[in-house]
């Protein structure tokens, strides 16, 4: 028997009702698995009398790390170890990006040419750095190093005051102080500065359709901040020698052999998918463009530069955004190889603390972070290089 | 007409050869030496293949130790077989006992057999489905024993191979249907479901995969409740299956998007349901177009098993490591393991990588 249509059992057959339901039972049953899986586990944490809450970030660490690019030594708080993991994820990643996109770029191209041993090559590198797992190659690259380069004792010495070992490579290197970083900043400002009045100069000559020589003003740009930071802040020169001891080699700055094992990994293995992204990029503007471009009388260079490339640019800026936020996640890998990333000082404090749920919240939270500033920030350029159309 | 274009109708017009026709014996070469440029990068190529199999071969087969111990290898200079066959079976079953490996090496011939028969379209069916189950239930009863007089081989002594096998393939198969379920949820209509789903997706693809195992290999005990414990294995599986959920749900909707409105209306105009439109009409189209990019996504996981050595699990790569750390084998092996390693992984990366574009040419030509 169907019923009425008074009845109110008749309002679970109204979508709309439904959907609220859907909605209802979809929202309490995560809050309830939530609440009974918060409630479990600060439960047993308190039957096991381990403390919860950061309290713990303001203790010293205790620990050494071997690579920090702000004073750091064991005295200091978890806090600052945790900043030191993380500044080193940031520069490996850096880096490695910078490596990927250049190594699959020259890949990539080559991937394209008309010369079939060439295209050979090139396929045979993607192949072999897609098919064998980043983690393999980061275990050979650090075996490799310390088996091919001599110990510490018999350290090569490329030039005066560089040696090579495997410990690592160390160069002298610039006592640095406060007016150092004034002057870093200044050649940031430069650059950004030249960039402005290299875009204003361009919006000019669209807008007038005179074209201004507009180097020495940019080189002005580009130099002024610098020379006026060094001029007023005086930073001093003072070089920190590297000396090689019996067993160690003091002074200098070091870069280490995990740091390099986990730059190359990652920016090898990196450099196989930008290769395959930039090859279908390019691939993906017609011949007619080319062509085109040659009739209205540009030659190669402008074509590639004025006409291709801002198209392929379209097809490769979105994959591209994937491969460096996999290159900045997989430098996680580093705790495998011993570099101090974000993940491995996490998890030595972690072990020393016993809170792993903080140590753990802390990285993700970082990670998750970065991640999604990272995708706003290659949207928001994805969103300036797409097709505007009418 | 021939008399038109000759050059009496035409006029003096001197008589000039055709361009050849026939192409030149040389044309093959143009590409190689077409230009100087070319050529040198023609030389460097060629000069750099024969430095590459020159050296494989020596370093494989002319300067390769060929008998002896770990003695030989480390005075000679090439490949060190022993080193494979005194360790090929650790490396491939890890601690599991060594009277019973025919057990983990039956299990995995079963997979490669279920593997390739599901890889062949003339098989795809509803069947499958039951050929995998029984699949599993065999390879588990291989694995654990228990019954049919097989002794109980406890999951701590598993690894090698058949390990990073399971791990990946069992994190494909869950987290295909966490996967589909969170793509419907996130391309579903009532909002709160859409942002439960963007939430859990984004999340887990924002962090990396050892931050999900760390967790889990943390976390998931203190979630249980009192007296119950949770394998290790376990936990390692149930990080992967979140992992590959949340990655197989971004594939998923992307075929979703591209099965288009028409499909839906029409469904909805036989009178469908939500469920059974997704199921009979929308889910079996998407699916299909997603085969390529989910293995890919296989590959990746295959390969990504290799994280678990982190949180202490012994899977193939950590078998390797585990023989080549040997007392007797210590730093004599180094590259040997590694390239073993390598080999083994590129060979089922390649397969799956050429199957992937095998299917992705058929479906372009497939008319739907």
């Amino acid at each position: 028997m169907a019923p009425s249509a008074s009845s109110p059992l008749r309002l679970i057959y109204d979508l709309r009702v439904r959907a609220v339901l859907y909605q209802v039972v979809a929202v309490a049953l995560v809050l309830g698995v939530g609440f009974y899986l918060f409630g479990t586990v600060s439960r047993k944490l308190a039957e096991q009398n381990i403390a919860t809450g950061f309290a713990f970030l303001s203790r010293p660490a205790g620990f050494a790390i071997s690579q920090s690019f702000i004073p750091y030594d064991s005295s200091d708080t978890y806090a600052r170890a945790i900043l030191v993991g993380l500044l080193n994820t940031i520069w490996v990643s850096v880096f490695a990006v910078i490596l990927s996109t250049v190594f699959g770029l020259v890949v990539g191209i080559a991937r394209l040419s008309r010369n079939p041993l060439l295209s050979f090559l090139a396929l045979v590198y993607v192949e072999a750095l897609r098919n064998v797992p980043l983690l393999l190659y980061l275990f050979l690259w650090y075996a490799l190093i310390v088996a091919v380069f001599p110990p510490v004792r018999e350290a090569w010495q490329l030039l005066p005051d560089v040696y090579l070992s495997n410990g690592g490579l160390i160069v002298p290197s610039l006592r640095w102080s406060s007016a150092h970083t004034g002057v870093a900043v200044a050649v940031a400002l430069g650059i950004v500065l030249a960039f402005l009045v290299a875009s204003a100069f361009r919006r000019r000559r669209v807008v007038s359709g005179h074209s201004r020589t507009a180097w020495p003003f940019v080189l002005t740009a580009l130099i002024a901040p610098p020379l006026v930071a060094v001029l007023l802040l005086q930073p001093d020169f003072v070089v920190n020698w590297p000396e090689k001891g019996r067993f160690r080699i003091s002074g200098g700055v070091q870069v280490t052999p995990e740091f390099t094992a986990l730059l190359v990994g990652l920016g090898l293995s990196a450099s196989a998918g930008i290769a395959e992204i930039v090859r279908a990029g390019i691939l993906s503007v017609g011949r007619g463009q080319w062509e085109a471009s040659r009739a209205v009388g540009l030659h190669d260079r402008q074509t590639m530069r004025l006409v291709v490339l801002p198209q392929a640019l379209r097809v490769i800026v979105p994959p591209l955004t994937s491969s460096y936020l996999s290159t900045f996640k997989n430098s996680s890998l580093a705790i495998a190889i011993g570099y101090p990333d974000l993940v491995m000082v996490s998890n030595t404090t972690m072990n020393q603390t016993g809170q792993a749920i903080e140590g753990i919240a802390i990285f993700m939270l970082v990670y998750l972070g970065m991640s999604i500033t990272i995708s706003l920030l290659m949207n928001w350029y994805n969103a300036r290089v797409a097709l505007v159309e009418r | 007409m021939a008399n038109l274009t000759d050059t009496a109708v035409l006029g003096a017009a001197p008589r000039e050869l055709p361009p050849r026709s026939g192409r030149s014996w040389l044309a093959p070469l143009k590409p190689y030496v077409g230009s100087p440029l070319n050529a040198v990068i023609t030389f460097v190529c060629l000069w750099l293949i024969y430095r590459a199999v020159t050296g494989a071969w020596g370093w494989l087969v002319t300067r390769a130790v060929t008998e002896g111990g770990p003695q030989a290898c480390k005075v000679g200079h090439g490949a060190c077989w022993p080193f494979l066959a005194a360790k090929l079976r650790f490396m491939i079953f890890g601690f599991y006992p060594y009277e019973e490996h025919w057990r983990p090496a039956l299990a995995v011939l079963f997979f490669l057999a279920a593997m390739i028969i599901s890889m062949m379209p003339r098989f795809w069916s509803r069947r499958l489905l039951w050929l995998w189950l029984g699949v599993v239930v065999v390879c588990a009863v291989l694995m654990y024993g228990g019954i049919f007089g097989l002794p109980i081989v406890a999951t701590t002594s598993w690894g090698g191979l058949p390990l990073s096998f399971m791990l990946s393939s069992v994190g494909l198969a869950f987290g295909f249907v966490l996967g589909v379920l969170l793509a419907l949820a996130r391309s579903s209509k009532l909002p709160a479901i859409r942002g439960i789903a963007v939430i859990f997706i984004e999340m887990v693809r924002g962090v990396p995969l050892v931050s999900i195992l760390f967790m889990a290999s943390v976390m998931l005990p203190l979630f249980m409740p009192d007296g119950v414990t949770i394998d290790k294995l376990l936990r390692a599986q149930v990080a992967i299956v979140i992992f590959a959920g949340a990655y197989i749900a971004e594939a998923v909707r992307g075929g979703l998007q591209a099965v288009q409105k028409g499909q839906h209306e029409a469904a909805a105009s036989l009178g469908l349901g939500y469920w059974l439109s997704m199921r009979k009409i929308v889910l079996p189209q998407a699916l299909k177009i997603v085969i390529p990019p989910l293995v890919n996504i296989f590959i990746g996981f295959f390969q990504d098993t290799t994280l678990v050595t982190i949180i202490g699990l012994l899977d193939f790569l950590d078998t390797v490591r585990a023989a080549m750390r040997d007392p007797n084998w210590q730093g004599i092996a180094v590259l040997e393991g590694y390239v073993f390693a390598a080999l083994i992984y590129a060979v089922f990366s390649y397969g799956m990588g050429s199957y992937s574009r095998f299917v992705e040419r058929r479906l372009k030509n497939d008319h739907h």
